[in-house]
């Protein structure tokens, strides 16, 4: 039903269609995961499309229930039951992740696409030391070296996220949290992937720490010019780290473009009031919230997922799912505000 | 309100004004762990603050984790007993208490806690949270009565009671959640709300709307707001004044402009440099001091081993408070060619 309404836009955006193109490493096309569950599919993520290029840094932001979790599951294909992959293409390094096997798959993680896993999660090993762990990865790649070239690889990798070589012969539990998440991050670059996914990988951390493990990971990310996605709420670490923004509303992606347009000039009605709600150390404001709930995605509203919430709903809205248009120069949304094609004249 | 209390009241404005609502005289806690060699940690190292009586004030306690501030909330609480110091309310210390006096302290001071999901039993309907109150205070005497004040309660927190009421926990939001025990403290009119980290699991557009209620509550029914938090963007906007505390010890207070827009101890100043702005034209700083600390005790001031400006002096004795402005006080030997903050009470130096 909705796949039609957003095609057009995909070949405008990068003009060549949907080829394998070395400086955008991931396209996302049609995204469509639903968590089923006995009272029917949840659409969890609902037809999303976007892209990467080499060296750029997305940060995709939505509240919980968004689906922004979602999408970075799906594309470690690390999503286990109920939730399924409808649709949709997730094409790394021009190759369909979806058409992969089980083992290719598992060979094309770490080597093409490494997650840094959330912050309040021990995702190591409590029972390995660091270099293990580091080392497995690599083996599991099929590298072969010498226990002093591993050893070499390993203190290579940590100073690259700021840790003293001493730290690979300690025990996750000897490591703060921040030094967890640098190796983390150590572990992802590896083997020099060309898409890391970092899903919330500083919740639970101090902000100072939290500064510095974003910025190791925008340095490290730039060394081996990957390209970047990170998952979050915080308006402000993507301000920070993402060089382009996605905002998720109901499993949609609502407005994405430049960090600056969207932080500076928001257009889509929900990304406007997101913006408008965040609190800043400049002058004392009243605070102004969203009204209204988030959309049950069981049983999402009809048209416009945001309609019931938005001040600027008119009558298309609630029948109506918006297009996805070129608002600004490469800066995307669906709302119908926007759609000068619609029968209803409205200037915003 | 009972007659027993009332009378109490009478008593408490004859004392003074002079007398704060509630005081934390000095308070210190610490946790000892281990059987035979036995470890100590100071969560809390001698903090004293006080809210007055009058005006109404928000008060924001900031700090990392193991700063100590969910110590200190939990102190004032009387969750914790404090190993030295008092906490006193109108005038009278928590741990010697009559029943009378510590069901009033119970009642006016309320807490709004970080979780609102572990707040709740998820077999009970949201209801059964509201009417437990009124129930045991025995604020209504009728099924109606109670039943306006639940829906009155509500009001105030922005719900609508039939969006609300007849449900279970998980089929609210969490900001809906964590308005429902604001909506429960207001209900037995408290003098101060403890709200500690009540934001810091809401989704962000919700934030918003729960820290303008506790603003609501603090200008429109004259309640009192210490305001726990990791986060000095709400604390910026709620609060008029400010305690950032660095493992148990008060690094610096004052009025909130001050402290967060013209920070004088490094901890503070690394902690501002650190604020991710929402602005692609504020950066972070470049203040890049090491987050690697030490467990090695010392006599010294305990953010040494972090600090960029340590000297050497600074490892021997712990600096104490310097007052380096009207309406600020810093526990820095950066600070030393100002007067020593003698008086107890952090409160001598907000900004009303």
């Amino acid at each position: 039903m909705t796949i039609e309404m957003r095609t057009g836009t995909d070949d405008e955006r990068d003009g060549t269609g949907l080829g394998s193109d070395d400086n955008v490493p991931l396209r996302v096309d049609g995204l469509k995961v639903h968590y089923h569950t006995r009272r029917g599919p949840v659409k969890a993520v609902d037809d999303v499309s976007f892209e990467v290029a080499r060296g750029e840094r997305l940060g995709l932001v939505g509240e919980s229930g968004s689906g922004k979790s979602t999408i970075a599951l799906a594309l470690m294909r690390a999503h286990k039951p109920p939730a399924k992959i409808e649709s949709g293409r997730i094409l790394l390094n021009g190759r369909d992740l979806l058409e992969d096997n089980e083992k290719t798959t598992r060979f094309r993680r770490l080597s093409e696409v490494a997650m840094v896993p959330q912050g309040a999660l021990n995702s190591l090993n409590p029972v390995m030391r660091i270099r293990d762990q580091v080392i497995d990865g690599l083996k599991d790649h099929g590298l072969r070296m010498s226990k002093n070239q591993f050893g070499a690889r390993v203190a290579e990798l940590l100073a690259s996220v700021g840790l003293p070589s001493e730290v690979a012969s300690r025990f996750p539990h000897e490591l703060s949290g921040g030094m967890k998440q640098r190796v983390s991050i150590a572990i992802a670059i590896s083997m020099n992937p060309s898409l890391i996914i970092a899903d919330e990988p500083t919740s639970a951390l101090d902000v100072v720490v939290q500064k510095q493990v974003v910025q190791t990971l925008k340095d490290v990310q730039e060394r081996i010019g990957a390209a970047a996605i990170m998952i979050g709420h915080d308006m402000g670490l993507m301000a920070q780290f993402a060089s382009r923004i996605g905002i998720m509303y109901g499993g949609r992606i609502v407005e994405i473009g430049e960090a600056r347009d969207i932080l500076k000039d928001p257009k889509h009605p929900y990304a406007k009031l997101l913006i408008s709600s965040l609190p800043d150390t400049r002058k004392k404001r009243k605070l102004v919230g969203i009204p209204g709930l988030p959309p049950s995605l069981l049983n999402p509203p009809s048209g416009c997922v945001f309609h019931p919430r938005c001040s600027d709903a008119m009558e298309i809205c609630n029948r109506k799912l918006p297009l996805e248009l070129e608002l600004t120069k490469g800066r995307f949304g669906a709302c119908h505000l926007y759609d000068s094609g619609n029968e209803e004249p409205h200037s915003p | 309100m009972s007659t027993h209390t009332e009378t109490r009241h009478d008593q408490e404005s004859e004392l003074s004004d002079d007398v704060p609502l509630l005081m934390a005289d000095a308070v210190s806690k610490t946790y000892v762990s281990g059987a035979f060699r036995k470890s100590y940690t100071h969560a809390l190292d001698t903090v004293s603050l006080s809210v007055p009586m009058e005006p109404p004030s928000i008060t924001a306690i900031a700090g990392e984790s193991g700063s100590g501030k969910t110590t200190l909330a939990r102190t004032i609480l009387g969750l914790v007993g404090p190993t030295s110091g008092r906490v006193l309310y109108r005038g009278v210390d928590i741990s010697q208490m009559d029943r009378a006096a510590y069901a009033q302290f119970r009642r006016e001071v309320q807490v709004v806690f970080q979780d609102p999901f572990e707040s709740y039993n998820p077999f009970y309907k949201v209801d059964h949270v509201l009417q437990t109150p009124i129930k045991r205070y025995n604020l209504a005497h009728s099924r109606a009565a109670t039943r306006d004040l639940v829906i009155k309660a509500l009001q105030t927190v922005g719900l609508r009671a039939d969006e609300t009421l007849g449900r279970y926990p998980h089929q609210l939001s969490g900001g809906q959640r964590q308005r429902v025990m604001v909506a429960r403290a207001v209900m037995l009119e408290p003098k101060i709300i403890v709200a500690d980290e009540p934001v810091s699991m809401v989704d962000a557009s919700l934030r918003a709307t729960i820290l303008e209620t506790l603003r609501e509550m603090n200008e429109k029914l004259g309640i009192s707001i210490l305001y726990i938090t990791h986060d000095l963007t709400t604390a910026y906007q709620l609060a008029k004044n400010i305690i950032i505390m660095y493992q148990g010890r008060v690094a610096e207070a004052g009025g909130v402009e001050e402290v967060i827009n013209n920070p004088t101890h490094p901890y503070t100043q690394q902690l501002v440099d650190s604020i991710p702005h929402p602005d692609p034209d504020t950066q972070w700083g470049t203040n890049d001091a090491s987050t690697f600390t030490t467990d090695i005790a010392s006599s010294g001031c305990n953010f040494y081993d972090r600090c960029p400006s340590a000297m050497e002096h600074c490892n021997e004795t712990s600096p104490p408070l310097y007052r380096n402005h009207a309406h600020r006080v810093s526990r820095c030997y950066l600070h030393s060619e100002h007067s020593l903050f003698e008086h107890n009470d952090l409160r001598e130096v907000f900004a009303d």
